[in-house]
């Protein structure tokens, strides 16, 4: 019988999957691949350097100081477009990449109705019908390509105004600030969630794989999908394997 | 007079904190008066711009008018148009309207402008583009209710007209007024130039039976330093986009002013909030958690 593994493993085994390479150790499942992560980390540069150049120019009284950094204020505003749309080409290439695992469900749709529960630690691991993503991964997902069509839409009318005239780009001006100060928000709780807030979440997008405490502790369904081992058993069996060898050093 | 006394910064674009002096002079405001009424399209306004300004002579475009060209351009700042006008009682009338920055006393450019020091206005009510700071952006054209910055797509900079704020700083009236031989322009303090404006206007209602003419000088940008007299104020929009009400889009000035700097602070609440949750609730370590250690004096373990 085809496990559960083997059957996401080919439903994932594009050519461009196979791009690069990931250790997986004993203890640890594979979270994202070299290409997801390659795309990452390209449009997450775009996005801080988009972010700082923008804001150079969203309120020059407060952040001018960010435009010296790209040659100026001329230069800044020559690079900025080419800098989002950096952002937009590789985090477009994500959104294909993952469309699939992005599909809203029920599931989420329980997820964001829980939001305090989960805001406040409240569930030891998270529900067991959390898969991939969780809704909250979704949402913020979802606000991305949203918040990348308009800036795409708003960005190039601003880029030339001269074909759209001064009404669509006084609109365009701020809708693209809307965009911008979403975008703001969601980085510091994904940079937050990533790393402090969330420990080991972050080498899942560095060496590409996560622990399977992790796994069974913050996306149960995943865990279950493929390892074929039901998440609230698996941490049963950890427990009881710390506290043997905790007892085993209180022993000594 | 010197320039450090007529070409006091009144206002900064994107610029943090007040800008310097005030209460230096008797009269500040300057305007100039067109006097639509008698200009006769001889263009030598056009002409002394381009030679004052050092701008090179452009190729002219025929349009089936006596215009110039169809609209200013970065370096042709002054444009008589020429307007064919047939009014609803059948009759007729050419209209030779003076084209250039009007130098708002609300001005949607410098609104609009997002570089430090690009576009300023002086306290006698020159509005000025310095393209040393400016980045390109081309906001100014769209905060612009007369369409009168122009992009130069060599530069990178937009350009428009200084009231030429060179002449005026040594004590000179702008080059266009020297060349006018009608006396269709006039150039004074605003308060005289509102005076000659109201006086043309009188004699234009009276003795010449313009029953609509007035000056055209729109409060809905606080007015400008650049005065119209005009046969038939009730409609300035035959003249060739003259607006009736000139606005700023409101993007450049509740948007910008109010909404830009509250919606930073929103979007930095979340900043705020991630390191507070950190504080209050902590992180969500994969489970199960190594065991805590017993310390003495220290606080009971949280378990998730």
């Amino acid at each position: 019988m085809a496990t559960s593994s083997q059957r996401f493993d080919r439903s994932t085994n594009h050519f461009i999957n196979r791009i690069g390479l990931t250790v997986v150790y004993v203890g640890e499942l594979l979270r994202h691949r070299a290409y997801t992560r390659f795309l990452h980390w390209a449009y997450g540069i775009f996005f801080f350097l988009a972010l700082l150049s923008g804001f150079g120019i969203y309120m020059p009284w407060i952040f001018r100081w960010f435009t010296p950094l790209f040659g100026g204020g001329a230069m800044t505003r020559m690079l900025h477009p080419w800098f989002g749309l950096g952002f937009v080409f590789f985090f477009g290439l994500q959104a294909f990449n993952w469309a699939a695992a992005m599909k809203w469900g029920q599931g989420d749709t329980r997820w964001m109705k829980r939001l305090r529960d989960y805001v406040t630690n409240r569930d030891t691991i998270e529900p067991p019908d959390v898969g991939f993503f969780n809704g909250g991964q979704k949402l913020m997902f979802w606000e991305i390509v949203g918040g990348s069509i308009a800036y795409v839409i708003t960005g190039v009318i601003m880029w030339f105004p001269e074909i759209f005239g001064r009404i669509a780009v006084a609109i365009s001006y701020v809708i693209h600030d809307i965009s911008a100060l979403i975008m703001l928000a969601g980085i510091f709780i994904h940079i937050y969630l990533s790393t402090i807030g969330e420990p080991g979440t972050m080498q899942a997008m560095t060496r590409g794989t996560v622990s399977e405490a992790w796994a069974w502790t913050h996306h149960p369904a995943w865990y279950k999908q493929v390892t074929g081992r039901d998440p609230a058993e698996a941490l049963a069996e950890a427990r009881r394997t710390q506290a043997r060898s905790s007892g085993d050093q209180s022993n000594q | 007079m010197s320039d450090r006394k007529t070409l006091q910064v009144q206002r900064i674009s994107g610029h943090p904190g007040p800008v310097a002096g005030a209460g230096m002079q008797r009269e500040e405001q300057v305007c100039k008066l067109i006097d639509t009424t008698t200009c006769i399209g001889c263009k030598a306004c056009e002409v002394a711009c381009v030679e004052w300004n050092d701008m090179p002579f452009q190729p002219t475009m025929f349009d089936n008018t006596y215009q110039t060209m169809p609209d200013t351009h970065w370096n042709y700042w002054n444009l008589i148009k020429f307007n064919e006008v047939t009014n609803e009682d059948g009759t007729f009338q050419w209209l030779m309207r003076k084209h250039q920055c009007m130098h708002c006393a609300d001005p949607g450019c410098l609104a609009a402008c997002p570089a430090d020091g690009a576009i300023v206005q002086y306290r006698n009510g020159i509005v000025d583009f310095q393209e040393e700071n400016c980045i390109g952006c081309q906001f100014c054209v769209s905060g612009c209710p007369f369409n009168v910055p122009k992009f130069s797509p060599t530069t990178k900079k937009v350009y428009k007209c200084t009231l030429c704020s060179d002449r005026v700083g040594q004590g000179l009236e702008p080059a266009c007024i020297k060349a006018c031989p009608t006396g269709c322009l006039h150039f004074g303090t605003k308060s005289d130039m509102l005076m000659l404006a109201e006086k043309r206007v009188k004699q234009l209602q009276t003795v010449s039976g313009f029953k609509e003419a007035g000056t055209y000088d729109p409060q809905t940008i606080g007015g400008t330093s650049v005065v119209y007299v005009l046969h038939d104020a009730s409609n300035p929009e035959k003249y060739g986009g003259l607006p009736k009400n000139p606005r700023i889009p409101l993007s450049f000035t509740i948007w910008k002013n109010w909404f830009k700097p509250i919606g930073l602070i929103a979007s930095m609440m979340a900043f705020a909030g991630v390191i507070l949750h950190y504080v209050t609730e902590g992180p969500r370590r994969p489970q199960p958690q190594p065991p805590v250690k017993e310390v003495d004096g220290g606080e009971g373990k949280k378990e998730n």
